[in-house]
């Protein structure tokens, strides 16, 4: 199939639109308002619905009723948008509603800058609404992966009910490269959700969808059900890319755009004879913990590499549970680590 | 054996939790005889709120969901593009539709969304237990105002529907009471007309009902009634603002 050079945000959208997207709102906020851009364009020539809304609250709240319908739906945001949206996602997470988020994380804290960064780890991963509940988090590292998790997001938000975000930075959303689009779906192939959805209670009693029960049995027992889910989640969706990562002794670990400045530090290191080798998640949750703590059996230390402070580092601690070191190195305020620094950087640390 | 007075269809037989004097129920079964009449039930989505109406999609015999505290316009605007067919409509009170979501209200209507939605106005938040609304009248005393509200620190009671007629998206705007046989009777006639905007596609309906807390109000239901009337309806006047809709 054919290759066109597209820009990471533009290839979101058009891949969004061909898993069947048809309605999408959102707030514009750099650097990802090309997703917007680009569904105000393309989504009413396929018959979908584009709204620009007042605010990212607003916003999440419409994804809310619109994924109440079973229709496929998708917003996208950067990191300040998306602190506002987690009151809304702790709703749709509770209602078992299926959503795809895209956060294109810029620096932080506060309004941070623009730059592409990697410090919104803890809040996709970890939570960032109130309760318990979990979002499926897939972290692509270049355009094309882009495009294949946004199609992937779909799928597994519609098989579990759950909302689904692709977590990218501004250097994934921002740069161009050839990819392969994906077949435009049929939207009668898409899932039926018409046993729980909200279409109108015809021939039928009425479907009521709502994170709430007053009574505590009744609360605890959803969460119980949540919680098998997540448990279902983690047992099978697991996802992860390994890079001369057989036979080695050093394992570096990084997602995202990391992830592939990382695969130029393995090959650099290879040329001076070090055994490294590279782990990248691909599902930052479910965190791939089960086959890199089989690698961490047979290394001498990880050295992990993130564009934050070190968020992601304790999920790989966890994966270790304390068998090998596990070391970090994290550029902060929108700056990407070239590949001679973290050579630099792992140098010092295996000395 | 003549049946002059039944259940309507759209409501089912679960018994309300409201307290004894609220509005509510009236108001719900306004609601459910407007939607009995107009022949909807089978496509009607409600959109309950946060606070002491939170369970009204439980008694509502339509699909329905429950929206955070003040965005469900946020989540009927979702449901209503995704389903332009649907009958979608919002059941709010002061603190969730006045206060927390005074933005997704005003951006709605100003959309024109074909959405219909019912403002309980009771100048008083409920379920928390009787804290000052934006709705509160100058020297009502609540909980948090609790000698009186004033205008240097709290500022004036809003206005919502005054608000909401500057705005070329609405269809219906009407603002009444449910205190008499004759206010009911208005009441119901406007959030027909309220639906009828949404039918018509003629843009967004919004009926702003007048309605009591006896219990935050620390009154008995007679008084309460009569404390609307002299009080609430000097502040907030009943009247029509805008109809679009026609006869």
């Amino acid at each position: 199939m054919k290759k066109i050079m597209m820009k990471g945000n533009e290839a979101i959208a058009e891949s969004a639109i061909r898993a069947g997207c048809r309605l999408y709102f959102a707030y514009p906020i750099t650097p990802q308002s090309e997703i917007a851009e680009y569904m105000a364009k393309r989504l009413p020539e396929v018959g979908g619905v584009f709204l620009q809304t007042e605010s990212e609250v607003a916003t999440v709240n419409m994804v809310y009723g619109a994924a109440c319908t079973g229709k496929r739906v998708m917003t996208s945001t950067s990191s300040p948008g998306f602190s506002l949206m987690q009151e809304g996602i702790s709703y749709i997470a509770g209602a078992e509603l299926p959503c795809v988020f895209v956060n294109v994380v810029r620096g932080g804290p506060g309004l941070g800058n623009i730059q592409p960064s990697q410090g919104d780890y803890f809040q996709a991963v970890k939570g960032g609404g109130h309760g318990d509940y979990r979002l499926i988090v897939l972290a692509p590292s270049t355009v094309q992966e882009a495009v294949d998790l946004t199609q992937l997001a779909f799928d597994l938000a519609d098989e579990y009910r759950n909302p689904v975000l692709v977590l990218a930075d501004g250097m994934i959303g921002q740069m161009m490269e050839p990819v392969e689009l994906p077949p435009v779906r049929d939207l009668s192939t898409l899932p039926d959700h018409s046993d729980w959805a909200l279409t109108g209670a015809k021939n039928r009693e009425p479907h009521r969808i709502a994170a709430f029960n007053i009574d505590p049995v009744g609360l605890e027992q959803m969460n119980i059900r949540y919680q098998e889910k997540y448990r279902r989640i983690e047992d099978k969706e697991q996802r992860w890319e390994e890079y001369r990562a057989d036979d080695v002794e050093y394992l570096m670990v990084g997602y995202g755009t990391v992830g592939r400045i990382l695969k130029s530090v393995v090959d650099e290191l290879r040329e001076e004879k070090l055994p490294v080798g590279l782990f990248r998640p691909v599902t930052l949750w479910p965190f791939p913990q089960k086959r890199l703590g089989e690698i961490s059996e047979r290394v001498k230390c990880i050295f992990v590499v993130e564009m934050s402070s070190g968020q992601m580092v304790e999920d790989v601690k966890l994966s270790v549970n304390g068998k090998v070191p596990v070391y970090f190195y994290g550029r902060m305020g929108g700056i990407v680590p070239t590949p001679e620094e973290i050579c630099l950087a792992f140098k010092e640390v295996i000395r | 054996m003549k049946v002059i007075f039944e259940r309507p269809k759209s409501l089912n037989d679960k018994e309300f939790t409201y307290c004894p004097g609220c509005h509510h129920g009236i108001i719900h079964r306004l609601i459910a005889e407007v939607i009995d009449e107009l022949n909807i039930q089978d496509r009607t989505i409600m959109v309950a709120p946060v606070g002491c109406s939170v369970f009204a999609y439980e008694f509502f015999d339509v699909d329905g969901t429950v929206a955070p505290h003040g965005r469900a316009l946020a989540v009927a605007t979702g449901i209503k593009k995704a389903l332009p067919d649907s009958v979608v409509f919002t059941y709010q009170g002061d603190g969730d539709l006045a206060s927390i979501g005074i933005a997704e209200t005003i951006h709605a209507a100003n959309r024109g969304e074909k959405l219909t939605t019912i403002f309980v106005n009771n100048a008083v938040y409920g379920m928390t237990g009787g804290q000052m609304a934006p709705t509160t009248l100058l020297g009502q005393k609540t909980t948090t105002s609790p000698r009186g509200r004033n205008v240097e620190n709290e500022g004036f009671p809003l206005h919502v529907s005054e608000l909401l007629s500057t705005i070329p998206g609405v269809a219906y705007l009407e603002r009444t009471a449910v205190s008499s046989p004759r206010d009911i009777l208005n009441t119901k006639k406007a959030i027909k007309k309220a639906f009828l905007a949404q039918l018509k596609g003629l843009g967004f309906g919004l009926v702003e009902v007048l309605s009591t807390c006896p219990t935050n109000w620390k009154m008995t239901p007679v008084e309460a009634q009569k404390w609307l009337l002299e009080n609430m309806t000097k502040e907030f006047p009943p009247r029509l603002f805008i109809d679009k809709v026609g006869d």
